[in-house]
């Protein structure tokens, strides 16, 4: 089931090389953001401020990366004047990135929590971020997979799978509610949970925004501010009983349709 | 590679291609990967029409199932389906020789110069058949203008170059009235202010751009209802090629535009729909925008992106 999208084969070899090379650098980037989440999560609940000061100090790295890659881009589109899927790649690489370097952030404020957080003290909420983090991590690892291999099924999956992220979140705010209200000596460290669930809950959104240019470079389709999970059902039903050789597309369903904006 | 002549099904059964209705294995989608070339060109013949839209309701020309062969034995273009709107700049694009300007010079029947050139289908101008027997080849020209690679002035002063066709025409009744054409002609593709001083010099003393808009103004002398352009920036540089450009999106509010360019970035800049033809085969037309950003067809794709030569 080949979906991917050539990036090579341009009669330009040099043209090839940049595209290659720039696609590299943001697979690289994606790994170093899956690293830094881990860290920091890892970090936030094992109580490990020394891990916590290593995400936060390599942040820069992540910054670093973006910039080179938004300045590689701009030579591209300066010098090669890209059109079709090659202008789609770029537009979703500037775009991607973008996002990746906010998932840097906020993986860099959860290991600051945990730099000043010595204890959470209570073990069930500790449990919950933990399921919370393994799940956004999760998603991550999948949207950067759907990425790196130009998978638009797998990344409409993923970023359908983000109002699962968003219910968690929900959850947990409301559990974190409960414990602040039955005592009040529990609201500090309540609050800093909140604030970790928050960014994790955040990192899911960038995640969803990496998925939709995917399928924007893979398909030519802007699914942005679209209700999603109305197509739910035969959409995967759709995509995972297609014939290998019929060239797999979205449905015309997933068109923008006004009625579906989300307000 | 040769092209046995291909029977195409052209008769009513034709159905007006969208680009919504799917039909795997004749259309290929840019975006799967099959990358066998040579395959999906063959897949071209059972391409009951090209891919997006090449029809279009009230077109200023309208052409159906056209081929041209030389000498009975080359086939330059096969069954060509495509509608040309009004007040539309239409970009023609396809590596060297795939048909964009055999078919281009159908529209006025410029094809009848070559000898052994034989046109079939079905060409009209506003309903009216092009290749009529009553259809008077001269007149049709001054309806239907054209513009080479190459400026061409004639070897007389600026001033009669765009006199010539209003003179041969008889559009003036005196001297008066064909100043004004020549100096509207003249203002319209932009020389005028560069030329009023000396329009009894020789045309061929100009700059090539400046000539080519001398071409242009020629052409647009006779108020033509279209005009038909072969490449007519390749030989200029890029501030007479921005210059002709601007021209020619003036010029589309009054005149229908074809234009033949091998500069893909000048068919994204200048036209408001894109045909593309390969090996003989219209590919492809959408609006500029779509073939530009998410091209339909794997070939157009490959072209525009620089996969092939």
């Amino acid at each position: 089931m080949n979906k991917s999208v050539e990036i090579g084969h341009h009669t330009s070899q040099q043209y090839n090389h940049e595209l290659e090379d720039v696609r590299n650098l943001l697979l690289q980037m994606g790994g170093l953001v899956e690293s830094q989440l881990a860290k920091a999560l890892k970090a936030l609940l094992e109580h490990d401020s020394e891990l916590g000061e290593e995400v936060a100090f390599s942040d820069y790295k992540v910054n670093q990366l973006e910039v080179e890659i938004d300045e590689q881009c701009a030579r591209i589109i300066a010098r090669r004047q890209p059109a079709a899927s090659d202008l789609r790649l770029l537009l979703s690489i500037i775009k991607s990135i973008t996002d990746l370097e906010r998932i840097g952030d906020e993986a860099e404020k959860i290991a600051r929590h945990a730099i000043r957080t010595n204890d959470l003290n209570s073990g069930k909420l500790n449990a919950s971020l933990r399921h919370l983090g393994d799940h956004v991590r999760e998603i991550l690892r999948e949207s950067l997979d759907a990425m790196a291999r130009m998978d638009s099924p797998q990344a409409l999956r993923v970023a359908r799978s983000d109002s699962q992220i968003d219910q968690e979140f929900d959850l947990l705010s409301r559990q974190l509610l409960t414990h602040m209200m039955e005592d009040p000596r529990t609201i500090q460290d309540s609050l800093n949970v909140t604030w970790c669930a928050r960014s994790l809950e955040r990192i899911g959104d960038h995640c969803k925004n990496i998925c939709e240019y995917v399928i924007y470079f893979v398909e030519g389709k802007d699914i942005r501010h679209i209700n999603l999970s109305r197509q739910a059902g035969k959409e995967i039903a759709a995509s995972q009983t297609a014939p290998e050789t019929v060239p797999q597309r979205l449905p015309a369903g997933l068109d923008p349709d006004p009625d579906s904006i989300q307000s | 590679m040769s092209f046995a002549t291909t029977s195409l099904d052209t008769g009513m059964t034709k159905q007006p291609h969208s680009s919504t209705e799917t039909a795997p294995g004749n259309m290929r989608r840019a975006t799967t990967a099959p990358l066998d070339i040579e395959t999906v060109v063959e897949e071209l013949k059972e391409l009951p029409q090209p891919v997006g839209m090449p029809l279009l309701d009230d077109p200023k020309y309208h052409t159906r199932d056209v081929s041209v062969f030389y000498n009975e034995t080359k086939q330059a273009i096969f069954n060509v389906d495509l509608d040309i709107g009004r007040n539309e700049v239409i970009a023609m694009i396809g590596p060297s020789g795939c048909g964009k300007s055999t078919y281009l010079r159908c529209l006025n029947r410029m094809n009848d110069t070559i000898s052994g050139c034989r046109v079939t289908g079905e060409l009209l101008l506003d309903g009216e058949d092009v290749y009529a027997r009553s259809q008077d080849p001269v007149l049709l020209r001054a309806r239907v203008g054209m513009v080479f690679q190459k400026p061409n002035p004639f070897p007389k002063s600026i001033y009669d170059n765009v006199a010539y066709g209003p003179r041969l025409h008889g559009l003036a009744n005196n001297r008066a009235e064909l100043d004004e054409i020549v100096e509207d002609s003249l203002t319209k593709a932009g020389l005028f202010k560069e030329v009023k001083d000396r329009l009894n010099l020789p045309g061929t003393g100009l700059s090539g751009g400046q000539q080519q808009r001398l071409c242009i103004a020629r052409a647009i002398a006779v108020s033509p209802e279209v005009i038909l352009m072969d490449e007519p920036t390749s030989a200029l540089d890029p501030i007479a090629t921005g210059i002709i450009e601007e021209l020619i999106d003036t010029l589309r509010q009054s005149f229908t535009i074809c234009i033949v360019t091998h500069s893909m970035q000048q068919a994204a800049r200048i036209s408001q729909r894109t045909a593309y033809f390969h090996m003989g085969y219209l590919v492809e037309v959408n609006d500029t925008n779509t073939v530009f950003t998410n091209p339909e067809h794997l070939l157009t794709e490959n072209y525009i992106t620089g996969r092939f030569g």
